[in-house]
């Protein structure tokens, strides 16, 4: 059994507002020094075996047509342990 | 000569399928309820795809709704000219289709926007708006979290060249959306969405900001009725 993990984050170019809201709250947190804040999901996709290359092929078709919109996300993909 | 049948899909989570239903038959024609779960479009000329919260909006806005079995029998359909109009969940869902370029984003205010809202018609040439003049303002009703439009410079490029760009916000964009964006077509302009709600805006008689909803409807009677 592996764990293979999926982050999806949106493009550089796509306006993260969240990501923002959170940039703007940690000031008055006391947190100082933070330039930017982009918000992204994470998978965990639990595999019944191996994450052998076929495994992660098939995870990849996952994120490229579910997990993620490529329109305006992209993802990576990493075994996990 | 039976009546034009436009049908309306219900997802688990859809809210504006009666609305939508009942603005189909007050323009004049057969309104058939159809279901996400069916692999039948029941030989309908026309579908709506109505706004709400389809699949409770999981992972992003119509992201689980364009797998639905109704799906794999309406992408193919549409995409061989079976006239499509979807508004707010049903443009979400067109756009991850990939029946529409581009997606629809979360506000850039981050709040859900509710009220009326002035759209100006920049392409009365499509299946659904040839019931408008160019250039003419629509008042219709909002109600979005995630309709901020955004596609890359290529796609924004290309859907201003081909005169793609059916409906623009006016008198302030309530989401953020590139180009003021409310509404695009497919290039031959058999598929619209767009982010304001048309079927809430066909009768004087429940307050709705007016009835210029109900030239959607008027529109894509006439494309059926002279075919």
């Amino acid at each position: 059994m592996a764990r293979v993990v999926v982050d999806v984050m949106l493009k550089p170019e796509i306006l993260d507002p969240q990501g923002q809201a959170i940039a703007r709250a940690l000031p008055r947190l006391g947190f100082s020094g933070v330039s930017e804040v982009r918000q992204g999901k994470r998978f965990e996709i639990e595999l019944e075996g191996a994450a052998d290359e076929a495994a992660l092929a098939d995870v990849r078709k996952m994120a490229e047509t579910l997990l993620a919109n490529t329109v305006i996300e992209e993802y990576t993909v990493r075994v996990e342990g | 000569m039976s009546a034009a049948r436009v049908g309306v899909v219900t997802f688990p989570g859809t809210l504006d399928d009666q609305d939508a239903a009942r603005a189909v038959r007050l323009a004049g024609a057969e309104a058939v309820s159809l279901w996400h779960g069916d692999h039948d479009l029941k030989g309908v000329d026309a579908v709506f795809l109505p706004g709400g919260f389809s699949y409770g909006d999981y992972l992003r806005c119509g992201a689980i709704s364009r797998f639905a079995p109704l799906m794999e029998e309406l992408i193919p359909a549409a995409k061989s000219g079976l006239p499509v109009l979807g508004t707010c969940n049903g443009f979400q869902i067109l756009c991850e289709a990939h029946l529409l370029p581009g997606a629809l984003t979360r506000n850039a205010s981050l709040h859900y926007v509710c009220r009326d809202q002035r759209i100006k018609v920049e392409s009365a040439t499509t299946t659904w708006t040839s019931a408008f003049e160019p250039g003419q303002e629509l008042v219709l009703p909002i109600k979005h979290g995630e309709g901020r439009y955004v596609a890359s410079a290529d796609t924004l490029e290309a859907l201003e060249a081909n005169g793609q760009v059916v409906f623009r916000y006016v008198g302030g964009n309530p989401n953020g959306s590139l180009n003021d964006i409310a509404g695009i077509s497919n290039e031959t302009g058999t598929i619209v969405g767009l982010m304001p709600h048309p079927e809430h805006a066909v009768e004087d008689l429940v307050g709705a900001p007016s009835t210029d909803g109900l030239g959607f409807f008027t529109s894509i009677l006439k494309k059926l009725v002279n075919v």
